[in-house]
C-alpha cells in the first residue's frame, strides 16, 4: 500500500468526526520523516555519541572506559587550546563586525538605483563561490612577501615597503579576517540588499514627506525592521566563524610562532586524528558545541520565548 | 636478468596465482625521490604476477593516516599501508583489524635477517609479527653548507659546540646560521636530536626506554632544554614552513645548517650537490654518533577474500628480499633492514649512517616508545618553545608532564 492511498483511507475514515491534529497534511509530515530522522539521528544521535565518550579515555578507537573529567581537565590545561579560543573569539568579533557593517554599507550604495546593479552584484558575489582552501592559498600567494604584494610595490622601486601579515605572530590574524571578508562580505551583501528590496516603498515616501535625511532613515527607520535579515545574517556568520578551520589550514596551518592562528577546530582535528586521541578531540568538540549553545540559548529565548508569534 | 631471478625466487617459496591478484597499497611518498623509490616496490611486485594499485595520498604522514585509519576502522581497508613501525598502528593490531604475518616471518626467517632486532620488535604483538620492515630513517643529522664556511675562512665545523660557536660569524655575514621550518613535527625533530647530542645515551635512555621521570626532570635534560633555547636563537628568521624549503635555503645558502633526517640527502642529491665537497652531514650531530631507528613498514589490513591474503602474503615477503631493499633504498636514501646486502652504491652521507648501524649506535625512535599522543603534545610544545620566547624553564615543566600523560 502506498503512501498516499494509506493517506487516503485514513481521511475516508476519519470523515465523519473532527481528526486529530496529527492527522492534518499528512502527506507533508511523512515526506519530512527523512529529514527528522536524519535529524534525530545524524545531528542528535552523533552529538550525545560525542559528548558521551568524551568522559572515556578513548585512543585509536572508541571505548567505553570512564575517566570522568580528565579529558576536559587536560584540555584546558593546553596552552594550545587557550591560545586557540582567544584566536577565535578576535577572529569571531572582527569577522563579524566588520562582515555586517560592510556588506550593509556595500547593499546601501548597491540600492542607490545605479547603472550596472547586476554586474557588480555578480563581481561581489563571486568570492562566496571559491572554497575556503582556495580563498586561503590565493590570499596566501598574495601576502606572501617575495611574490605578492610586498615583492610588487618593491619592483616598482619602494624598497623599504613591508606588508607581510602571515609571518608575523602579532598580525598574522589580520591576514585571516583580510582573506575572510572578502571571501564573505558579498554573500551578506546579498542578503542585505534583499532585506533592503523588501521595506516597502511607501515607507520611503512618507520618511520623504517628513522630510527625514535619507542616512537617518536607514538608521533609525530600515535598520530596525531589518531585524530579521541580520539575525538570519548573524547566524549564517557565527557558525561559519565557529567552524573556521580550512582557511587557516590553507593560509598558516596555526603557525607563525607555533600556534598564533591556531584555532579549536584544528585542536580538534589533530588530536582525534594526528594523535589518536578519540577522547581529548571529543572533549575538545563538546566544547565548542557548549559555546555554541551559550550563544544560541538566549538569543533563541528572545526571539521565541516571549511572546508567541502568530 | 634481475627480475627473473626475483621470479623464481618467489615461484619457489609460494605457489604463484593463476590469475593475477590486484593489491591496493597507500602511502605518502609523493616527493620526486620517494615516489621513484615506490616505483621499484610496483616494478618489483608486478613482476612477481600481481598487480600493485598505487594509492598515494599526499600531504605527509599527518594527512595520510587519518585516511588510511578511517578506512580501516570504516570498512573499507587497502590491500596493504605504509606506517612507520612503532605504535601507530598498535590499536589497529589489537583490534583484530591487522593479518597476522607470523608464518610468513618464519618462512622467510625474518628473525635472523632483519637487523636491527629492534625493528621486528616493533612489528610484533603479543608474539605475533604484524608488519614488513622495509626501511631505516633516523631524524639525528646536521646538515651543513660547506660554502658558507669556506666564504667565511674557518673550517667547516665537526659538530653541533662548533657549530654554535661559528655561529655569531655566519650572522654577521648576513646569513641565518639555522634553518628550521614552521611545521610542529620539525622542532620536535631538532630538540630530539639535541636530546641523545646533549643530554647522552645514558639519560636518553632513562627516560625514553625505562621511563624514568626523576632523570627526565633533571639537570641533564635542563641542559638539553638551556641547548635548545640557545638554538632558536640561531634559528630567528627563516621563516619558511615546509623541512624541504628550509632545506633549500641551506643548499641555496641562505642558511648555514639544518637539523634533519636522513631524508634530507635526496634534496641535496636533487640539487646536484657532492656529500664531503658541496655539503656535511654529521650524524647525531657529531657529538654522540647514535642514530634512532625509526622508518617504514607495511601493514596489511585483513581482508575477507584468501587470494587476497596469499597475495597479501607474498607481498610481504617480497618487501624484505635483498632485491627489492637494495633497489628501494637506493632511491629513498634510507638504510635498509638487513645487514646482509651490497649497498656498495650508496653515497658518503648513506655510508656514515650505515657504519653507524653496522657499529650496533642504535636507540629506538621516538614513534617505538612514545604513543602518538605524547608525540603530539610535545610537537605542539616544542613548536610553541621555539618559535616564542617561552623560558627553558617552564617547557620543561611542561614536556615532563606530557611525558608522564603517557606512562
Amino acid at each position: 500500500m502506498s503512501a498516499s492511498s494509506e493517506a487516503d483511507a485514513i481521511r475516508t475514515a476519519s470523515a465523519a468526526r473532527p481528526r486529530p491534529r496529527w492527522t492534518r497534511n499528512i502527506s507533508a509530515k511523512i515526506a519530512a520523516i527523512p529529514m527528522i530522522a536524519t535529524a534525530l539521528v545524524v545531528f542528535v544521535g552523533g552529538t550525545i555519541w560525542t559528548v558521551v565518550y568524551s568522559f572515556t579515555d578513548s585512543k585509536l578507537l572508541p571505548r567505553l572506559r570512564w575517566v570522568g573529567l580528565d579529558q576536559y581537565e587536560r584540555l584546558w590545561s593546553q596552552n594550545r587550546w587557550l591560545v586557540s579560543i582567544e584566536n577565535l573569539m578576535f577572529y569571531g568579533v572582527m569577522s563579524l563586525v566588520f562582515t555586517i557593517a560592510m556588506g550593509f554599507l556595500l547593499a546601501v550604495l548597491m540600492d542607490q538605483k545605479i547603472r550596472f546593479e547586476d554586474t557588480f552584484r555578480t563581481i561581489m558575489l563571486y568570492p562566496f563561490a571559491l572554497s575556503f582552501i582556495v580563498t586561503g592559498l590565493v590570499w596566501q600567494w598574495i601576502l606572501n612577501p617575495q611574490f605578492g604584494i610586498e615583492g610588487v610595490v618593491r619592483d616598482l622601486g619602494w624598497t623599504s615597503f613591508s606588508f607581510d601579515p602571515l609571518n608575523n605572530p602579532q598580525t598574522v590574524l589580520y591576514g585571516l579576517l583580510i582573506a575572510g571578508l572578502w571571501q564573505g562580505t558579498g554573500f551578506v551583501m546579498c542578503l542585505m540588499l534583499a532585506g533592503l528590496r523588501g521595506i516597502d516603498e511607501d515607507i520611503w515616501k512618507a520618511a520623504r514627506v517628513d522630510g527625514i535625511p535619507t542616512w537617518k532613515t536607514y538608521l533609525v527607520v530600515v535598520i530596525p525592521m531589518m531585524r530579521p535579515v541580520f539575525i538570519t545574517t548573524l547566524v549564517i556568520v557565527a557558525s561559519g566563524i565557529i567552524r573556521l578551520y580550512d582557511l587557516v589550514v590553507a593560509m598558516t596551518s596555526g603557525g607563525p610562532g607555533g600556534n598564533a592562528s591556531q584555532v579549536p577546530a584544528m585542536y580538534v582535528y589533530d588530536y582525534m586524528f594526528q594523535a589518536q586521541n578519540l577522547g581529548q578531540g571529543f572533549a575538545a568538540s563538546t566544547m565548542m558545541l557548549l559555546s555554541v549553545l551559550i550563544v544560541l540559548i538566549p538569543w533563541a529565548y528572545l526571539e521565541f520565548g516571549g511572546k508567541k508569534h502568530g | 636478468m634481475k627480475l627473473s631471478r626475483m621470479t623464481a625466487l618467489l615461484a619457489m617459496t609460494v605457489a604463484m596465482p593463476a590469475m593475477a591478484t590486484e593489491l591496493e597499497v597507500t602511502h605518502w611518498w609523493t616527493s620526486g625521490g620517494e615516489a621513484a623509490a615506490v616505483a621499484e616496490l610496483a616494478k618489483a611486485f608486478d613482476a612477481s604476477g600481481d598487480k600493485w594499485i598505487d594509492g598515494a595520498i599526499a600531504g605527509g604522514g599527518g594527512t595520510a593516516r587519518p585516511i588510511m585509519i578511517s578506512r580501516i576502522t570504516g570498512g573499507d581497508p587497502m590491500g596493504a599501508t605504509q606506517f612507520n613501525h612503532g605504535q601507530q598502528a598498535l590499536e589497529l593490531v589489537e583490534a583484530g583489524l591487522m593479518l597476522d604475518l607470523t608464518d610468513v616471518a618464519e618462512a622467510n626467517n625474518w628473525k635472523e635477517i632483519v637487523y636491527p632486532p629492534s625493528l621486528l620488535d616493533a612489528c610484533t604483538v603479543d608474539g605475533k609479527i604484524y608488519c614488513a620492515p622495509v626501511n631505516i630513517h633516523s631524524p639525528e643529522w646536521l646538515w651543513l653548507n660547506n660554502k658558507i664556511y669556506e666564504d667565511l675562512g674557518i673550517p667547516v665545523p665537526t659538530n653541533w659546540n662548533e657549530f654554535v660557536a661559528t655561529a655569531p660569524k655566519v650572522r654577521e655575514a648576513g646569513k641565518i646560521p639555522l634553518a628550521l621550518g614552521n611545521q610542529p613535527w620539525q622542532s620536535n625533530l631538532a630538540f630530539g636530536a639535541m636530546q641523545i647530542a646533549v643530554a647522552g645515551l645514558d639519560a636518553w635512555k632513562a627516560v625514553n626506554v625505562d621511563k624514568n621521570m626523576d632523570v627526565a626532570a633533571g639537570p641533564e635534560y635542563a641542559a638539553v632544554f638551556q641547548a635548545a633555547a640557545d638554538a632558536r636563537e640561531l634559528a630567528r628568521g627563516s621563516n619558511v614552513q615546509d623541512w624541504n624549503q628550509a632545506t633549500a635555503m641551506v643548499i641555496n645558502g641562505d642558511a648555514a645548517g639544518q637539523i634533519m633526517g636522513d631524508w634530507a640527502q635526496g634534496e641535496f642529491q636533487v640539487a646536484e650537490k657532492v656529500a664531503g665537497k658541496d655539503y656535511t652531514c654529521l650524524p647525531g650531530l657529531g657529538l654522540n654518533q647514535y642514530i634512532s631507528t625509526g622508518g617504514d613498514a607495511f601493514y596489511f589490513p585483513k581482508l575477507d577474500d584468501p587470494e587476497k591474503e596469499a597475495a597479501q602474503k607474498r607481498l610481504a615477503a617480497l618487501l624484505v628480499s635483498p632485491e627489492v631493499q637494495v633497489a628501494f633504498n637506493l632511491k629513498k636514501g634510507s638504510l635498509p633492514i638487513r645487514g646482509d646486502i651490497d649497498m656498495a652504491a650508496a653515497n658518503d652521507c648513506m655510508k656514515k649512517g650505515l657504519e653507524i648501524l653496522a657499529g650496533g649506535n642504535i636507540v629506538p625512535s621516538g614513534d617505538m616508545v612514545w604513543s602518538p599522543d605524547v608525540q603530539k603534545l610535545n610537537e605542539d610544545l616544542m613548536v610553541e618553545f621555539w618559535k616564542s620566547d617561552m623560558s627553558p624553564e617552564d617547557a620543561h615543566a611542561k614536556w615532563v608532564e606530557n611525558l608522564k600523560s603517557g606512562l
